[in-house]
């Protein structure tokens, strides 16, 4: 390990333009052979850019690239992958409907005579590469069939197809539950020990310190630093990341024993998914979520908020029974859901910051002919802007232009203009980078603080104690268990894995 | 950040949407120069109306698909739609022997019905958009044959029938413009249509059901009602062209229609609406209509043979969404 590794690539001062943007500024980075090499930096840092320029999609303007201690043009996708460096994308880029081994070689089938497609020898190579990942996989699978992890190492053994030495991997583990992310973690390890050079881009902190050999950081386009993984304290690299240290604030839990009850949920059943839950929210209080992937979180979420109706159940909000069986329901009882896919269920991309703050409110801003209140609506558009801080030129900035953090905040703008006073923010930080992070925080507390009742769902332990008052855990469709704020880990973890028939002491 | 510098900004986003405009206006004016150029009888009064009345038909057909377009969806039913709303108009008026007004509401009625029917297929029922109204172009032909006993049904009866497109109110009081009333309707329509668009709550909701349908459904908002309403409002306007039609010809021809649907797309598509939804203007529809209507009025002064217009049509589709594709791939 180390310095007796042969280096595998050099970038040396790469510099990348775009208009009125200077996205790298004579970034430099290494990577050696057998090593995973984390790269971190905020969203916006550049490392999507500078990976890009590895890859062959962008061209740097200055700077140059060495591989195996040769400068080398990468003028396309093609040349990069012919230079055995592959990349796998954060949004899996697989064709459905074709099976494990078609999606592997893709392009480069091997042929029989008359055009026909040599299947057999195409599963017997996909097979072939398993077996060098150690892993059990049918090449005649097809991929609609398989986990997302499992279409990840579909992905991965691509990649490795193509002869790479160098691998790319942008957030790996965004969509992975924990035994997934061990099982990626063998293979990663594998790989290393066989010599390819791991590039590993993620913001998940116990991951970089579980996996990589060095961090580099990045910040603002340019290059911070590059530190040995396990000499270097997770602070410390935060603060390399934001320029700042983050504070480790804790959650004061107010004295809610006086409050009304917001939302009350008794009984609450649907399948197999959701099995009779009972809880009851308070007005300024923070409930957290915790569980597993798959515990039924987000199922309940989304039962409570009528996308997908429950077939038992009452749910009572301020004392009085509601039926919710559409989510305009739910939106007129009050309640706002903030989904953790802000892109496919919280946003109208296309459209304009002030269009998706008025969303969920636009009949309250129309005459009699259905005219809508322009003026009115720039307005209380631009008050949102500035009250929630949502960094954006304007307010006819289209939301796919803007940070995941500022999305989220345009989402939060929506249910606030449409007076909701419970709402459930269902992984409120996924995909959001730090310094953001503890703002929406911030903000979170600040909405409780004002009366809104708020549920918080979160895989992220740390997120679900710095942020709720009470902490609810979810096993297999059940409500496992209600915690006071600020319990322990391990408390939480015993709830989120007791299984049916069992109890804890 | 200034205020002066805010509305450059604000106008900078707003320009993609223009330049896209621009473009179909330009072909559209290099087009009329070209063909003036090539014939002197080209760009003459008579046959300006001939070609703004050729567009007429189409044009408002157009104008009610964009709506559905933009949506995400697709409507093939609106040509034998068209074609029903017509006959109902000649059952009520010279069968029935009501008057004219009754006819006007009987044929947008009929549109704006058939265009719910359609959009509780697509909302409520989650048949796609393609299959509903494929299955809906051929009910629709199949009803007006039935309806009809496969005749035509003649205007003769009602008097004033066929001013509601050849006569011209406008010439009535300006003699030295004889635009034909279809025109003027065709440019009413557009013009009532492209405010719903850009200002209504119902328009709004049209741009954002193209643009991400789930999450305005988890803003609360009635998305199938919305979108019923959307396919209705179209239908109501497809009424407006079976009157159109009905009254160019005097008679509600019950084998016409099949292949008026794909016209009006074409016209969309040329105009710059994405068929993905999301996206689009009725500024540029109209332009679209037009661009076709004077394509096949010049290659015709120009004595090219039909079978040929045909093909030039198809070739202008394809390069006019190229040059759109191009356009866009620049801006990003």
């Amino acid at each position: 390990m180390g310095l007796a590794m042969p280096e595998l690539v050099r970038m040396e001062g790469i510099d990348k333009h775009f208009p009125g943007v200077h996205a790298l500024k004579s970034v430099s980075f290494d990577l050696r052979a057998g090593e995973v090499h984390a790269l971190m930096g905020e969203n916006g840092a550049g490392k999507s850019t500078l990976m890009k320029c590895l890859s062959g999609v962008y061209q740097p303007d200055g700077g140059r690239i060495l591989i195996d201690g040769a400068e080398v043009s990468l003028p396309s996708p093609k040349a990069a992958q012919d230079l055995g460096i592959g990349i796998i994308h954060q949004e899996l880029a697989l064709m459905a409907d074709l099976n494990v081994a078609q999606n592997i070689w893709i392009g480069r089938e091997p042929r029989l005579t008359f055009g026909r497609i040599d299947e057999r020898r195409q599963n017997a190579d996909a097979a072939a590469i398993f077996q060098g990942m150690n892993v059990a996989m049918d090449p005649r699978a097809p991929v609609s069939s398989l986990t997302i992890a499992r279409q990840q190492m579909v992905e991965i053994a691509k990649a490795l197809s193509y002869r790479s030495r160098v691998l790319i991997m942008d957030e790996p583990t965004a969509a992975l539950n924990d035994s997934e992310i061990a099982e990626l973690f063998t293979i990663i390890r594998k790989l290393r020990a066989e010599g390819v050079g791991i590039i590993y881009i993620s913001h998940k902190m116990d991951e970089i310190k579980r996996i990589s050999d060095r961090v580099t950081v990045m910040r603002d386009g340019a290059y911070v630093g590059t530190v040995e993984a396990a000499e270097t304290p997770i602070s410390r690299i935060i603060s390399m990341m934001v320029g700042r240290e983050l504070s480790d604030e804790t959650v004061t839990v107010p004295d809610l024993s006086a409050a009304e009850t917001a939302l009350e949920v008794r009984h609450l059943s649907r399948g197999r998914e959701l099995k009779d839950i009972s809880f009851a929210l308070k007005k300024g209080e923070v409930l957290g979520f915790a569980g597993l992937m798959g515990a039924g979180r987000t199922e309940l979420a989304r039962a409570i908020f009528g996308a997908e109706p429950p077939d038992h159940g009452e749910i009572i909000v301020h004392g009085q029974h509601v039926t919710i069986r559409t989510p305009s329901d739910a939106v007129a009882a009050g309640i706002g859901y903030l989904s953790e896919d802000r892109k496919h269920y919280g946003l109208a991309l296309g459209m304009d910051v002030r269009a998706n703050i008025a969303l969920a409110s636009m009949e309250r801003y129309t005459d009699r002919l259905g005219r809508i209140d322009e003026p009115r609506l720039r307005d209380i558009a631009r008050d949102y802007i500035a009250s929630l801080k949502i960094r954006t030129p304007h307010d006819r900035q289209e939301v796919r232009l803007l940070s995941g953090g500022n999305q989220q905040k345009v989402v939060i703008a929506k249910w606030l203009l449409r007076d909701c006073d419970i709402l459930i923010f269902d992984e409120p930080t996924r995909g959001i980078d730090v310094g953001a992070k503890a703002e929406i925080y911030r903000l979170l507390g600040d909405l409780a603080a004002e009366g809104k009742a708020i549920i918080v769902i979160s895989s992220e332990l740390p997120e679900i104690l710095r942020l709720s008052h009470r902490i609810a855990v979810m096993c297999e469709g059940r409500l496992t268990g209600i915690l006071p704020g600020g319990a322990g880990q391990e408390e939480i973890m015993a709830l989120a894995t007791e299984r049916e028939g069992m109890t804890v002491q | 950040m200034s205020v002066t510098e805010d509305k450059l900004a604000e106008r900078r986003a707003l320009r993609g949407a223009a330049q896209q405009k621009l473009l179909a206006f330009a072909s559209l004016i290099v087009l009329v120069i070209g063909f003036s150029l090539a014939s002197p009888n080209f760009f003459q009064v008579s046959n300006i109306m001939a070609i703004l009345q050729a567009a007429s038909v189409n044009g408002v057909l157009a104008v009610g698909v964009t709506l559905i377009i933009i949506t995400g969806g697709i409507d093939l039913s609106i040509g034998t739609l068209m074609t029903f709303c017509a006959v109902m108009t000649g059952v009520v008026l010279t069968w029935l022997g009501m008057p004219l007004i009754l006819g006007v509401v009987a044929s947008i009625a009929t549109g704006a019905l058939c265009g719910l029917i359609s959009g509780t297929f697509v909302a409520k029922m989650k048949i796609p958009p393609f299959i509903a109204t494929l299955g809906m172009m051929l009910i629709l032909k199949g009803l007006s044959l039935i309806v009809t006993g496969t005749k035509p049904i003649y205007f003769n009866d009602t008097p004033g029938f066929t001013l509601i497109s050849q006569g011209s109110l406008i010439g009535a009081i300006f003699p030295a413009f004889p635009v034909p009333n279809g025109v003027l309707i065709l440019f009413l329509v557009a013009g009532v249509t492209a405010w719903i668009l850009s200002r209504t709550v119902l328009g709004r909701y049209t741009f954002a059901l193209g643009s991400n349908e789930e999450a305005v459904r988890l803003s609360g908002v009635n998305t199938d009602a919305w979108k019923m309403a959307i396919y209705a409002l179209a239908g109501g306007i497809v009424g407006i062209a079976g009157l159109l039609i009905a009254s160019r010809l005097n008679s509600a021809q019950p084998a016409l229609g099949l292949g008026y649907e794909l016209e009006a797309i074409a016209a969309v598509v040329i105009g710059g609406t994405s068929l993905s939804g999301g996206r689009g203007t009725i500024l540029g529809t109209l332009i679209g209509a037009l661009i076709m209507s004077v394509l096949t009025n010049g290659l015709r002064v120009l004595s090219v043979a039909p079978e040929w217009q045909t093909v030039v049509t198809g070739a202008i589709i394809i390069i006019a969404v190229y040059a759109d594709q191009l356009r866009r791939r620049a801006a990003s």
